[in-house]
Order: structure tokens, then sequence, then C-alpha cells
């Protein structure tokens, strides 16, 4: 018998980036032959405990692989462990993780972003050249962002969801994240494609090799990107590095986008009544810890769901559910849907005229723990990430200078199915700036 | 007091594999969960992938009730949770169902009957839940997800019929049509469930859920019928509400509690898209259905309509009648044995045509109809096959039995002084005395008499024609 090939892994995790490793895991050849990678916790992997850092999840050890794992193993990565996250992906700093949260590696006193923050930290840490994460409002851009590395949502539909532990089907996106544009590409080459299993799934494969050639593209700038709210310091450190694609050749010219006024009320009234209806799943019967027997159904299916769901996601469940209630649908869901139309309506509008749109990623440097403790002002630095997932268009966060010694994220959105060219503008940006 | 009833119909398509994975749907017989994979049992991460089959089967179902197939039809969520629901909610259709705004004729308590079709639309069944332990305080309850996921279309029909009677009617036209079209098996044990809407004009209605059976339909709605009749007749004012059917005792419950109405919280399925069924519903062919069949049957057989009713309202009989040579079925003989005869055995003993030897059969009918054996020897010999079948699940050939029962046609020799016959009419002769002299006096019916005791005598297996024949010569002194 030949011995399966494996690599050793052991990290310092001093940041919290893991929730669980793999010491020696197998790898194998092709293009990601040896190479460790890291997995966002809510990917099912064989074998290995997937929790989506829930409680009610603890445990459960799927006896599936995601797509996205199974393409990655086939390439020879090592799987090397399942990074934290804000629990079911609900948060925007890896803060609600039912584990504790994960640090910045750039300032252990803040957060790295979220929700997928064990990933972007484990990167930004040097305990693994790429991860994959999730995005379903802006989680793989908001951490790369903070944390300063590379972070790609493709376009709806790019990359299979089988075995995504959904939150908001319609809107996430699992991505590829890395310390550079380079590994971007290389692991958005293994992961995406067409898969029979999602029915979401275009059929569109992705291999490319980044071109840094930016002369003849049309960059637009949406006043709305840098409106109310956005930090002036991360305004500035944005726009030098927009004056340097121009410098290097791109046109760039200013747009407004209107739909920016109600693309967040429309992205909170849609993921949270999609997620009301996924997380009804976890009632004790399955997971977790058994419901007990000795209540009525009902009864313990309440005591599991209170006990086991941190306090966001109680949140986002019954906001979900009262906007799904009758006599509301019309008023929430129904209206959130129409606002997704005239944000999908206003890209279109906008991609008519310019190849891209770039602005800053996130409004502001990464928060301190504990900073946003109210729900509202996290939700609200969101606001420049979530139009992309709500159009379903590919967005790109390239690190692009520092506030004092915290990163800032340049945001790359492109049009529907052009994920290479965002990769190609974040790569003339990278090279660009290295020359 | 003029009934109202209206059905919900829940039907298992007959398809290979469950609505949105690959698994089997042959689960009847197997253990529990042993159907299922990450996407029946619901787990976390794992999506749905729509069988085209059974949407072509739902389709078809569509075009024989004459609905109108929208451009687009789209799957939602109904939300609600109970331990037998592994996602916690139940993909189905709500306001993009596949099909709306159809009929099925009946023929109703007043003649022929159109009755309307609300909607069709497809849904997954869930899972199974099994009380250990007494069903009235059952010490637990296992959950087997064999059945989650299996394809079911669900059937709506307006406030349109009258009587449990007629509901029964159009509950067997239904079935007939849906096993024309191949979509459906309603032999396997759970393929239909019924919900009925019933309620006397002017009063408030009451829903019935989760009837099992043809005749618990009947049952039910009749129970609700006279509960309801005399609620109204003592004053009492029917209270709308749900009940559940007993069939055990054949009434109808109040359900437990006056829980609150469910809010399902339906919104569109966001992991699969809109199915496109208008061309696809255009291109389907459907085969011919029960009434044309019947139809046909009036005039390429010369059946009476009672007759190619009763042979064609079931595709299985028919089936079965087309499989007979061409000559044989246009003989009244053959078709009242079978839509009579055989029909009738098979009832009593509560067995379907399914669970007949067909080639057996057809057999027996060949016999009789070349005149190998009386009609009383035949039906002596089905009689012994189905209890052979019921009791042993195979019988023997039907000539074989006819030899070990001795019930082969006698015929007489012209000149035959000794054959059964001529002795059976001897001995009815001398035991009976009094008949002969009545007959000797003119009292023909006396002959009749005499004619019966020869036929028991021989077991039915002389022809009467025989026996007259015989009987009058002994008794004019010829012999």
């Amino acid at each position: 018998m030949i011995p399966v090939p494996s690599i050793e892994f052991h990290p310092d995790d001093r940041y919290f980036a893991f929730l669980r490793t793999v010491s020696t895991p197998e790898c194998g050849q092709g293009r990601l032959a040896g190479i460790p990678v890291a997995v966002k916790d809510n990917i099912s992997t064989a074998g290995i405990e997937t929790t989506c850092a829930s409680r009610i999840l603890a445990g459960y050890i799927p006896p599936y692989d995601a797509t996205v794992v199974e393409h990655l193993r086939r390439e020879g990565a090592a799987i090397v462990g399942k990074t934290n996250m804000d629990e079911f992906g609900m948060g925007t700093t890896t803060e609600n993780s039912a584990f504790g949260p994960t640090k910045n590696p750039a300032d252990t006193s803040r957060v790295p972003g979220g929700s997928s923050g064990g990933s972007a930290a484990a990167i930004a840490g040097g305990l693994v050249p790429m991860a994959l994460g999730t995005d379903t409002g802006g989680s793989i851009r908001c951490p790369a962002a903070f944390c300063g590395i590379v972070g790609l949502k493709p376009t709806y539909g790019r990359v299979s969801r089988y075995g995504l532990i959904a939150y908001a089907n319609s809107l996430e996106q699992i991505g590829p994240m890395a310390g550079n544009v380079t590994d971007v590409n290389r692991l958005m080459e293994v992961i995406a494609g067409y898969d029979s299993r999602d029915s979401t799934s275009l059929n569109q494969a992705y291999l490319h090799t980044p071109d840094p050639e930016i002369r003849g593209v049309k960059i637009g700038v949406p006043e709305e990107f840098f409106g109310e709210g956005v930090d002036p310091r991360v305004a500035s450190v944005v726009w030098d590095a927009i004056s340097m694609l121009e410098r290097k050749g791109a046109e760039i010219v200013t747009c407004r986008m209107p739909s920016m006024a109600y693309a967040l009320a429309a992205y909170y009234v849609t993921c949270t009544c999609e997620a009301s209806s996924n997380l009804a799943r976890f009632d004790g019967v399955r997971y977790g810890d058994p419901a007990d027997t000795r209540k009525t159904w009902h009864e313990s299916f309440q005591e599991r769901r209170r006990e086991g769901f941190g306090e966001e996601v109680r949140r986002r469940i019954m906001l979900g559910t009262f906007a799904l209630s009758s006599g509301y649908y019309g008023k929430y869901y129904a209206k959130a849907q129409a606002a997704r139309h005239h944000v999908r309506a206003d890209f279109a509008r906008l991609f008519r005229d310019v190849d891209v749109l770039a602005g800053p990623t996130m409004p502001t440097v990464a928060f301190r723990f504990g900073e946003k403790s109210d729900p509202l002002s996290m939700y609200l630095s969101d606001i420049l990430t979530v139009p992309a997932n709500l159009a379903g268009v590919p967005a790109i966060s390239v690190p692009c200078g520092k506030v004092g010694n915290l990163p800032v994220g340049l945001q790359i959105t492109g049009r529907w199915r052009e994920d290479e060219r965002v990769v190609d503008v974040a790569y003339a940006y990278e090279q660009g700036r290295s020359a | 007091m003029t009934v109202i009833i209206g059905l919900e119909i829940h039907c298992q398509l007959d398809t290979a594999t469950k609505l949105f994975c690959g698994c089997s749907t042959d689960y009847r017989d197997d253990h529990p969960n042993s159907h299922t994979c990450p996407v029946c049992l619901g787990l976390p991460g794992s999506l749905p992938k729509t069988n085209k089959k059974a949407v072509e089967y739902a389709l078809r179902v569509a075009k024989a009730l004459h609905c109108e197939v929208p451009e687009e039809s789209e799957f939602s969520r109904k939300n609600y949770f109970y331990p037998d629901l592994n996602k916690g909610f139940q993909i189905t259709q709500y306001d993009r169902p596949l099909a709306v705004c159809g009929h099925l004729d009946i023929e109703g308590d007043d003649g022929p009957k159109r009755v309307r079709i609300t909607r069709v639309h497809m849904e997954e069944d869930p899972g199974r839940l099994v009380h250990k332990g007494g069903a009235d305080r059952p010490r637990y309850t296992l959950v087997d997800y064999n059945r989650a996921g299996i394809p079911l279309i669900e059937i709506v029909t307006e406030p349109d019929l009258r009587s449990p009677r007629e509901a029964r009617k159009f509950l067997n036209k239904m079935r007939a049509t849906l096993e024309y079209l191949g979509v459906f098996d309603s032999e396997k044990e759970g393929s239909l469930r019924v919900d009925a809407n019933i309620s006397i004009q002017g009063s408030e209605r009451v829903e019935i859920k989760n009837i099992t059976s043809y005749k618990g339909v009947e049952k039910a709605l009749t129970f609700e019928v006279t509960r309801q009749r005399n609620s109204i007749r003592r004053g009492q004012k029917i209270v709308r509400e749900t009940r559940h059917f007993v069939e055990t005792r054949g009434v109808t419950t109040s359900s437990r509690s006056k829980e609150m109405e469910q809010d399902y919280r339906y919104f569109p399925e966001p992991d699969l898209k809109p199915l496109r069924v208008k061309d696809w519903a255009e291109a389907i062919v459907i085969p011919e259905l029960p009434d044309a069949r019947k139809q046909r049957f009036i005039q390429d057989y010369q059946l009476s309509p009672t007759h190619a009713a009763t042979l064609t309202g079931d595709w299985q009989i028919a089936e079965f009648y087309e499989t007979l040579p061409v000559e044989m079925r246009a003989s009244t003989g053959t078709a009242t044995w079978v839509a009579d005869t055989l029909l009738g055995e098979l009832n009593y003993r509560d067995m379907a045509i399914r669970h007949v030897p067909l080639e057996h059969f057809k057999e027996l009918l060949i016999i009789r109809e070349s005149g190998g054996i009386t009609d009383r020897g035949a039906v002596e010999v089905l009689r012994t096959l189905l209890d052979q079948v019921k009791e042993k699940g195979g019988c023997e050939a039907p000539a074989e039995c006819i030899k070990r029962l001795g019930l082969g046609v006698i015929t007489t020799p012209e000149q035959g002084s000794e054959d059964p016959v001529t002795s059976a009419a001897r001995d009815a002769i001398t035991e009976n005395p009094q008949a002969v002299d009545d007959y000797r006096k003119g009292r023909k019916e006396a002959l009749n008499f005499l004619v019966g005791q020869v036929m028991k005598k021989t077991r039915g297996c002389a022809k009467p024609a025989d026996v007259n024949r015989v009987l009058t010569g002994l008794l004019s002194g010829k012999e």
C-alpha cells in the first residue's frame, strides 16, 4: 500500500483563528499539492467537526464534503483546520462566535472583521497562505480589509454552495482569501465551476492568469461609496489608491448609485428572512444536545433553540420570522426583493459606462473589541459591501494602505460573471503598489 | 340541507427516485432511514435538486385534468416545526403552483358532473414518526426519514361535491386517471392522503384531516354529514374547526386543542430556480384516459355503458380485458364475467386485480367461453383459485383445478346409457316421486325442480340443456 502523503500542522494560534486544527492532514498531487488551506467552519468537511461557531452544532461531524472541499482535496491541498467566525456568519467582527473572538493580527486589541475573521487572521498571522471564506454581506471582504489581506466574493453561482451551511442562500458565496491576488486567483481556479448539485450554479469555469494591464479600463467611483459614515482617513487612503490606478492608465469617472439608500434595509430583511427558515432545522432532534424527551416536543424545541443559539442569531431569527409573518410579507420581504431589483438595475446601468466600480471596502478601520455594542451601528458598517451580494456581482478587497497601523481595503466591484476582471484590477493595483 | 364538499388530495408520484435527491422511493419494506442521503435528511449545507421526472409526472396530471399551466412555476418554503420535518420547512408550492383551473368529469349523484380543480402543485413528503409502546401513551417516538422527499402532488378541488358518495366516486375517477397516466400506484400503503372540507349550506365549514383510504373518505364524510345535521337540528352552531378521522372507530374527533392558526411564513425557495413549465407541458403527450377508453369499449366491443364503465374504471382491469382474444372482448358473457363475477369475488376478498395471476384467469375465461366448463363451475374454480392466492400468494393452473375438482363439463354421449347425467337423472326421478307425479299431471314447473336436483348431483358440471333432454326422455318413458 502506498502511504498517503501528509503534512504536519502545529500552528501557534495566538489570535484564535482556528476552532480546530488537523495536526497531520493528508494532501496529494495537483494544483495545490501540499499547500495548507484553512476552511471556514460553516463549510462541511467530512470527518471534521463543523459547527458554524455555534453551540447548537457542537459535535456535528458532517458525513460528506462540500463541493469546494472535494475540489481542494482533488487538487492535493492539505485541509489544516476550521476557522472561527461569527455564529452562522451573522456578524462583522467574529465577536459573535460561541467559542470566543478572534484577534486581529495587525492589532490584537481590535477585531479581525467578520464573519470570516478566523480565515483572515490565519492568513494575516502567517499560519496559512490561503483559506476559504464565505460572504453573505461582506463576510470575506470586511475581514480581508481589516486584516490587510485579499478576499474575493465571486459572482453568485460561480462557486458551488453545496455543503455550505446556509445562512442566507440567495446572497452568499464561498470565496478565496489569501495574502496576495495571485494566490486568491489560484484558489479561485480550484473552487469555481459548475456543480450539478447546486441548482443556482453557473456553467462557467474559472481559468485565469491575472493581467496587470490597466490602461483603457474605465473605473466608476459612486459618490455614495464615500458618503456619510466613511472615515475621512480611510477615504483619503482609498482615493490615493484610485489615483494610482489612474496614473497607471485607468480612466476614472465619478457616478451615482441612488439605490444604495435602501441596500442595507433590503439586505437585512432578506438575510434574516432566509436565516429564520434555514436555521429551523436545529431543533435538538438531530444535532447538538438532544432535546429533553420528558417535555412536549415544542417545549423542548424552544428550550434547545433558546440555549443553543447566541444572542445575535436569536435576534436575526426573530426579525426574519416577524418579517415573513402573514400580513407583513408584502411590507418587508416583497419590498426587499423590489429594492434588490433596483440595486441590480443600478449596477447594470453603471456597468454600461464603466468596467468596474471602486471604493473603500469598509467605512472605517478595524473596530476595538466591544466598540460596536449596539446592533444597528454594527449593521451600518456593512453598507459598502452588501450591494454586491444583493446584485450577485463579483467584488474583491485588496489592501491599499493603512491608517496608523491598521489596514485599509480597496473594493473593486465588477459586472456579473466578470470575476476575472475584478481580479485583474486588484492585481494591477497590487503590482503597481509593490513596484 | 345541501352538503358542500371540497377535497385536497395528496398523492405520492410513482417515480424511481425522490423529488430533490437520487434516493430510491422503494422504501416500504426496508429498514428505517436506509433510503436517505444528506439532501433528504436535510443535513446542513445540502441543497435540493429537482427531479425532472417528478415534474413531468405532475404535468401529465395537470394536462389530464385540463388545467392551465403558467409560463413559470416556483417552489416555496412552508415553515413549521415538527419532529418529522427534517429541515424545519417543507418545500412545496404556494403562490406559483404548477397548474390551476382544471376539471374532472364524473358520474355524479344526478348524472354527469364536472368537478372543478382549483390547483395542482408539487411538494415533498415529510418523514414519518413511529410511536413505540402504545399509540395512546407512547414511551418514545422514533423518526424514519425514508419517506422524506418522496414526491407528492396536491390536487385541490372547488367545493363542487354534494355527497359523501359523490366524493367517493370522484376519488375513484381521480385514482383511475392517475393510474392511466402511469404516475401513481394506489396499492402502495400511504400513497394517498385526503383532507376534506365539508359544510352544510349556510353553516361554517369543517376540515377533516389526513384520511388515508378511499373507503375512509366516504365514511368520514358520512359521519360528518350526520354529525353536522344533528347539531343544526338541535339548534347548535357548527364550529369552524379541524377534525381528525379515527379510521378504526369510523368517527371524526375535534383536534385536541384550539391550536393557534398556523402561520407558515411562505417565501420562495432560494435554492431552486423557477421552473419553465408551459412549453414543457405542451410537449407532453398523455395516454388514453378512462372516458376515452370507455367510449372505445362501447364502440369496438359493443359493451353496455355500465360494463364499459366498470371495465375501464381501473387501469389494470382495462389492461387485463384487452389481453383477452378480440372476439372474446366483444362477448357480453365475458364482459359480465369480468365486470361482475371476477370483480365481485375480488371485492369480497378485499383483493385487487394485481393480486391475480392474470394468465390463469385468462385461461379460465377462455375455457369457460369455449364451453369447457359451465358458468357455475367456472365460479367455483375462480373462488378456489382466489382463495389459494389469498392464502399462499399463488394458485394452481385452472385446467388442473377443473380436473382436480371434477368440474369439467359432462357431455352426454348419444347412446350413453350410464353417463353421469343419465344416472343422476335416474336417481333424481327415483328420489322424488312426488315431483315426477306432479310433472306427469302436467305441472311443468316440477321439471325445473328435477333439473335442479340433477344439477346439484352433478355439481353444476352438466349443461342444463343436456339435463333437460335426458330428464324429459326418461320421464316420457323412452328409456
